[in-house]
């Protein structure tokens, strides 16, 4: 037994670990499942219990890699330019996909904040990134999928298939997702061009992003003062933007530093918080068409190597929420609410959404999402959340599954109305609850 | 589950009708629990507002039916995320003077129906890989006192039951939280004198919710007691067999 947590280093619980090589080998771990059933596990990146299964089997899916390029010409599209796909193994993460893609051209068509996500994670999770108003989530550039179903067969699905939605976004619990062809984007270099301003506060911040027309958006808002923010926009550079540079498409990320090993609880604290967000927006001098990296742009905290150890033995809570486009009152009353608290919550991610895809649990809808993290020492934050999911859910706006840890079963149904369609979806696939993680029994999914 | 704030879905009580069980109960209701299972020998099932409640028969002193307790309870809630062991007897030391029997028995349900429910409930808690057993002690286990000696025995046989059995599941995901309350002024105590330091059934379920929420192995309520019962403990023999209660 080996005691699992997600990202956020909370709520350990134990399970037996099994690392299949081959699609073979994952389909024998389901069809002997134990009593307590299993849930695949990538790089451990969602943030609370969704790849945790107590006294049960977790597979660990990250040596399912191989992957290939496979690129045409215009085909079947009505336009011109090159189209490429990749199919990879589930466990192939978004930086082994980048760090060989990008010297080639291409791109992932969705890049959520850091690379270490696995390409099932990402389908588990829908994920989404910078681009989500213009290019929706990961969900929505999948062809196929190939799924390992209760039974033990090894089922390619497509969509338009209810399985295949039901596995987008579904959490790791409609079966284990061995490989996915998903679409590229075609770059022609390694870097962004990217504008960056600073906003005085929330409204300052909406207003700004609302009129952007830019492929990746993305506002660094300090929860601490008003909302406030440090917005980056940008697209990705072409060769005209870059003369004189030789080699256009290299692409060979860095990390910088690395967290200690251990931290003591109160590290993070109000105090120092603050004084960190302070310095991240008076760091941010305002650029237009600066050449940046795609780490420093897309994964900021990538360059920090476990910094999710900073917050000491007790980690985490990561609260993400999405509200629907003219439920900006909903998000202003949260973002004055933690100001007004004190609330020690690290530069907060406010992000655009675009339309979702069809996946009933999936999360992205039209309308705002924001991100933060607070210690889960914090007194009185409990309350404070169900508070916030109460206004989340009345403005019809829902928590993000891959970041929750702590979301009362009880308001599922309210949060994701189409939570019943999933069921008998999941309930037919998969009859005897062979697929269960933690999550799903702490939400009743 | 327990969440990464230590908020729990379901809860069994082996005794659900202790008043310090049944605080206890209502504080993790109003924390998040959305399920109970109060297992009882008889009598009017309260009524926990925002909690879907359910009551099963339950003998402390026939330990064979306690495992069939909690298959039923599994059976109706799922995993068991805390299960409060609350029940027991009180009586006093010269009833059991001039009944020896009643006061075997008083010990077979103290302690023995402790140990097959404990040990029923920590087989279920180390299969599902989490969960934790809330064992109520009390400090009369502590160091046994003249003035309630087979109460004392009782106790402190369940006291060191429920140590080693939290060390036997160390490593599971499964653990035993040890509550060790004063006086405890309630129905239990209803018309004996309080001894110093006394508590009541609503501070010895606030200490023991703070304890699930933090992980704790052991509590002391009131906190004071830890340190009068470390002195209590090496007080000279001659001395502690004076003392009047």
């Amino acid at each position: 037994m080996t005691f699992l947590t997600g990202w956020a280093r909370t709520a350990p619980t134990p399970a037996t670990v099994a690392r299949p090589r081959t699609t073979a080998g994952l389909a024998a771990l389901v069809a002997g499942a134990p009593a307590r059933g299993l849930v695949a596990r990538g790089l451990g990146r969602s943030y609370g219990d969704a790849a945790q299964n107590a006294g049960g089997l977790v597979v660990d899916c990250t040596a399912l890699t191989s992957w290939s390029l496979d690129v045409g010409t215009g085909v079947g599209t009505g336009v011109g330019t090159d189209v490429g796909a990749v199919t990879a193994g589930a466990g192939v993460s978004m930086h082994e996909l980048m760090t060989a893609l990008v010297p080639r051209g291409w791109f992932v068509p969705v890049s959520p904040g850091t690379r270490q996500v696995t390409v099932g994670g990402a389908i588990a999770a829908d994920v989404h990134g910078k681009n989500h108003r213009r290019d929706s989530s990961f969900g929505a550039h999948l062809r196929s999928l190939t799924l390992v179903t209760a039974d033990g067969a090894t089922r390619v699905l497509r969509p338009g298939d209810p399985l295949f939605w039901a596995t987008v976004g579904g959490m790791g619990l409609t079966g284990v997702i061995a490989e996915a062809t998903f679409a590229c984007l075609p770059v022609e270099t390694s870097r962004m061009r990217v504008d960056i301003e600073r906003t005085r506060d929330l409204d300052e911040t909406l207003e700004v992003m609302a009129a952007t027309g830019d492929r990746y958006s993305v506002a660094w808002i300090d929860l601490m003062a008003r909302g406030r923010s440090v917005l980056t926009r940008g697209d990705h550079a072409t060769r005209d933007d870059l003369p004189g540079i030789a080699d256009p498409l290299a692409f060979a990320p860095v990390t910088r530093l690395t967290a200690p090993p251990w931290a003591p609880n109160g590290l993070l604290n109000p105090l120092t918080v603050r004084a960190f967000n302070e310095a991240w927006y008076r760091r941010a001098r305002p650029a237009h068409g600066l050449i940046q990296g795609l780490g420093p742009f897309f994964h900021p905290l990538d360059s920090i190597k476990g910094w999710n150890r900073l917050y000491g033995s007790r980690g985490f809570v990561q609260y993400q929420f999405v509200v629907p486009d003219g439920a900006e009152e909903t998000l202003r009353r949260i973002v004055d609410r933690l100001s007004a608290d004190g609330v020690p919550s690290f530069l907060g991610v406010l992000k655009r959404l675009g339309p979702g895809t069809p996946g009933p649990l999936s999360f992205p809808m039209p309308g705002w999402t924001l991100a933060l993290d607070v210690p889960a020492g914090r007194r009185g934050l409990a309350g404070l959340l169900r508070m916030f999911d109460g206004w989340v859910a009345e403005a019809g706006g829902r928590v993000y599954l891959a970041k929750d840890s702590r979301l009362p079963g009880g308001m599922m149904a309210a949060m994701y109305p189409r939570l019943g369609e999933w069921r008998a979806v999941r309930a037919e696939a998969d009859p005897d609850n062979v697929f269960r993680s933690d999550l799903a029994r702490r939400l009743d999914l | 589950m327990k969440n990464a704030l230590g908020s729990v879905d379901t809860v069994l009580v082996f005794g659900g009708l202790s008043e310090i069980g049944l605080a206890i109960v209502r504080r993790l209701v109003r924390g998040g629990a959305r399920r109970v299972v109060l297992a009882v020998r008889g009598g009017e099932a309260p009524v926990i507002d925002g909690a879907e409640v359910h009551v099963v028969g339950f003998d402390a002193a026939r330990p064979e039916t306690h495992g069939a307790v909690v298959d039923e309870a599994v059976r109706l809630v799922g995993d068991l995320d805390v299960v409060i062991s609350a029940f027991g007897v009180l009586g006093t030391q010269r009833e059991y003077d001039a009944d020896p029997v009643a006061a075997a028995e008083s010990i077979a349900v103290n302690l023995g129906g402790h140990v097959s429910a404990g040990l029923f409930a920590a087989r279920r808690l180390r299969e599902q890989g989490h969960g934790t057993l809330v064992m109520l002690s009390s400090v009369a286990g502590v160091r046994v006192r003249r003035a309630n000696f087979v109460y004392g025995a009782g106790k402190a046989g369940l006291d060191g039951f429920a140590q080693g059995l939290g060390d036997s599941l160390h490593g599971t995901g499964a653990r035993v939280l040890v509550v060790r309350p004063g006086f405890v002024r309630g129905r239990m105590t209803a018309g004996m004198s309080p001894a110093p330091m006394s508590t009541t059934p609503g501070a010895v379920a606030d200490a023991v919710v703070a304890g699930l929420r933090s992980g704790a192995e052991l509590v002391w309520v009131p906190g004071g007691l830890r340190v009068l019962f470390t002195a209590m403990r090496s007080l000279p023999r001659a001395l502690w067999r004076r003392l009047p209660r």
